[in-house]
């Protein structure tokens, strides 16, 4: 693994999805039945380097979360590829994909149901060290070790190490998804992949983990791949963004220019539906109120 | 649609009463660790014709509120005070009376139209229930009038989709049967609970165009309640802000918008992501935490995390009256002031006005 990191040079990117498509099937096969299927994915292709962030948008059903999953190798494409640090994932041995999936973790989106009731908060957020073990002495973490990194994330994202011994229910949904963050962090990984991490929160504690996740950005160089319905999250969060619509992607490039002059309909769809927002936008809107 | 005040049950109504008069609503909840004072000392006027918005975040008392209203709190709770719908006190009806208000003069759109729909009976029948049930039709007029009402919430394939299962439709389908159901029976007053926080953006929009066209061409009271301060802003003439089971601020909603006076509510304005933000810049928060209603303070709730609070803040709960100046922007009706319980932002204002002008 060591070798890989150190033949990528500072111009090759971090994360390179190559026309990457997924299809399930919906079942027929049978005699006399052609096979269903649904194309959930199609042709998505993107790169995106160290220290910066990519917003995946779209609705439901466009293949956000399905995108989310093949990047993180918690499901197996149609097509295309998946290249983390030159390396294909999916092509990887068993071994060595767990060992490079300290480098990439995951927030979900919702802070009540990613945290097992059951375990105290240590459990939680040292749950990646007790799986993966240390590519480099290549056994796991000890206790008095896990302990100590825990102290770390949970400080790193604003908790105390007094939290360590308290279980999930004893949180609010802004402090768990905090813990959810610590855990993600935990190995520090070059990549955080993030579906929809404060669409379940209330409006001033979104504030507080966005600006924690930009403050997190900037304190480890961070990447992060931030799906999100919420153009205004995406807007302050990514540096480029895809809009993805039926499995496609429709409209693709650097926030700034999708977000004030999108080109595809439907991304001016999606930009005229945010509540509040119409009158913030720059391009020329057909409705005008 | 005119609403027949002669097939309508509950003629206990009186006639130029307002719509729904609530004053001094406390409820309270039972806990571990003992009685919550989850709402107190709500008050608030609703016409017909006109639109409410109830904002807050979680546990500010909103959506119990709602529930208040409709008279679903659960057994245990002891509420206090009075809430009027024309004129008839609600508080202390027994159940099969409120059985006879629900649905038929007050109805309510809840935000999960997949749990709030029965997955086990047609569209069809569920739209007809309450029209059997209230109204007294027989199954084939209640289907009729059943079709009428998807045909009025723009279902597409409406004549098909009487017998479909809630399962065969997207979410935003099932709020629109959600809302005809709601609408069967010609309700005055109608209470909508994030109607719209589990759709998509676009299916959102259509959703609320299609409550604004219902509530106006049936001249309903409109209580909106939910946490997103973009949608209050499009979508109705007066706002009230929540916090910690209590009001704290209420405004015509451009009024609102404009002079954002109490400091809850100027830091929640100020805390929204929004689409003119630059990259990664700094979200202004509100330090702390939402506070416990099982032991709030004597005082202002909002004491601890204000950035203005004085020490008096913390003692005395702080007195409910208008912000002095123009209400300006306010659309109609004598109940467009602009108050709120915060003696202390006077001076913040006269900036934020300074600043403007």
């Amino acid at each position: 693994m060591a070798k890989a990191e150190t033949l990528s040079s500072s111009s090759a990117p971090l994360l390179s999805v190559q026309t990457l498509g997924r299809s399930f099937r919906l079942g027929g096969g049978g005699l006399f039945q052609p096979v269903r299927s649904l194309q959930a994915l199609q042709g998505v292709s993107f790169e995106l380097q160290a220290g910066r962030s990519l917003g995946v948008v779209g609705e439901s059903g466009s293949g956000k979360s399905t995108l989310a999953r093949l990047v993180m190798a918690l499901d197996t494409p149609s097509q295309g590829q998946v290249l983390f640090r030159g390396q294909d994932l999916h092509r990887l041995p068993a071994q060595q994909l767990q060992a490079l999936r300290r480098d990439f973790q995951m927030v979900f989106q919702d802070p009540y149901g990613s945290l097992d009731p059951r375990q105290r908060v240590l459990q939680i957020v040292t749950e990646p060290l007790q799986v993966l073990p240390d590519p480099q002495t290549g056994h796991r973490a000890s206790r008095a070790e896990m302990h100590e990194r825990a102290g770390q994330a949970l400080a790193d994202v604003g908790l105390r190490t007094a939290d360590l011994d308290k279980y999930p229910h004893e949180f609010s949904g802004g402090q768990r998804q905090r813990i959810a963050i610590a855990r993600a962090l935990i190995t520090r990984p070059a990549l955080i992949v993030a579906d929809e991490p404060v669409s379940a929160l209330d409006v001033s504690v979104q504030a507080q983990v966005l600006n924690l996740m930009m403050d997190l950005q900037a304190r480890y160089g961070l990447s992060y791949l931030l799906v999100s319905h919420d153009l205004a999250v995406i807007n302050l969060m990514c540096d480029d963004v895809i809009v993805l619509q039926a499995g496609q992607v429709v409209e693709q490039g650097p926030a700034a220019a999708i977000l004030h002059r999108p080109e595809h309909p439907y991304t001016r769809a999606l930009l005229q539906a945010v509540p509040g927002q119409a009158r913030t936008l720059s391009f020329p809107t057909e409705a005008t109120p | 649609m005119k609403p027949a005040p002669d097939l309508a049950p509950g003629r206990e109504a009186v006639p130029h009463a307002p719509l729904l008069r609530v004053r001094s609503l406390q409820v309270e909840l039972p806990t571990a660790r003992g009685w919550a004072r989850a709402i107190r000392d709500l008050s608030l006027d609703l016409d017909r014709g006109q639109t409410l918005g109830l904002i807050g975040e979680s546990g500010c008392g909103k959506s119990l509120t709602a529930l208040a209203l409709m008279g679903l709190l659960p057994g245990q709770a002891r509420v206090s005070g009075s809430v009027q719908l024309q004129g008839q006190e609600l508080l202390d009806l027994p159940e099969p009376a409120w059985c006879r208000l629900r649905g038929a003069r007050m109805a309510m759109v809840f935000q999960e139209p997949m749990t709030a729909l029965n997955p086990v009976h047609t569209i069809g029948r569920q739209i007809a229930e309450p029209l059997q049930l209230h109204l007294g039709l027989d199954a084939a007029a209640a289907r009729a009038r059943a079709l009428a009402l998807l045909e009025r919430v723009q279902l597409p394939r409406a004549r098909e989709r009487l017998d479909a299962y809630p399962h065969e439709l997207s979410g935003g389908q099932r709020q629109r049967v959600m809302i005809s159901i709601a609408l069967a029976c010609g309700p005055q007053l109608l209470i909508a609970d994030e109607p719209t926080t589990a759709l998509d953006v676009t299916v959102q929009k259509e959703v609320l165009d299609l409550i604004g066209q219902l509530v106006r061409e049936d001249g309903m009271g409109l209580l909106l309640i939910s946490h997103d301060l973009g949608l209050m802003r499009d979508r109705v003439d007066r706002v009230m802000v929540m916090y910690g089971g209590a009001r704290v601020e209420q405004a015509a909603t451009g009024d609102l918008f404009a002079r954002p006076s109490h400091p809850y509510t100027r830091g929640l304005l100020a805390a929204r992501v929004r689409l003119g933000l630059a990259r990664g810049q700094r979200l202004q928060t509100i330090a702390g935490h939402v506070p416990e209603l099982v032991d709030l303070p004597a005082g202002c709730t909002f004491a601890d995390r204000c950035p203005q609070a004085r020490t008096v803040c913390a003692q005395q709960v702080p007195p409910w009256q208008d912000l002095p100046g123009p209400t300006g922007l306010a659309v109609s009706g004598p109940a467009m002031a602009h108050a709120l319980a915060c003696p202390y932002s006077e001076p913040a204002v006269r900036e934020m006005q300074d600043g403007q002008s």
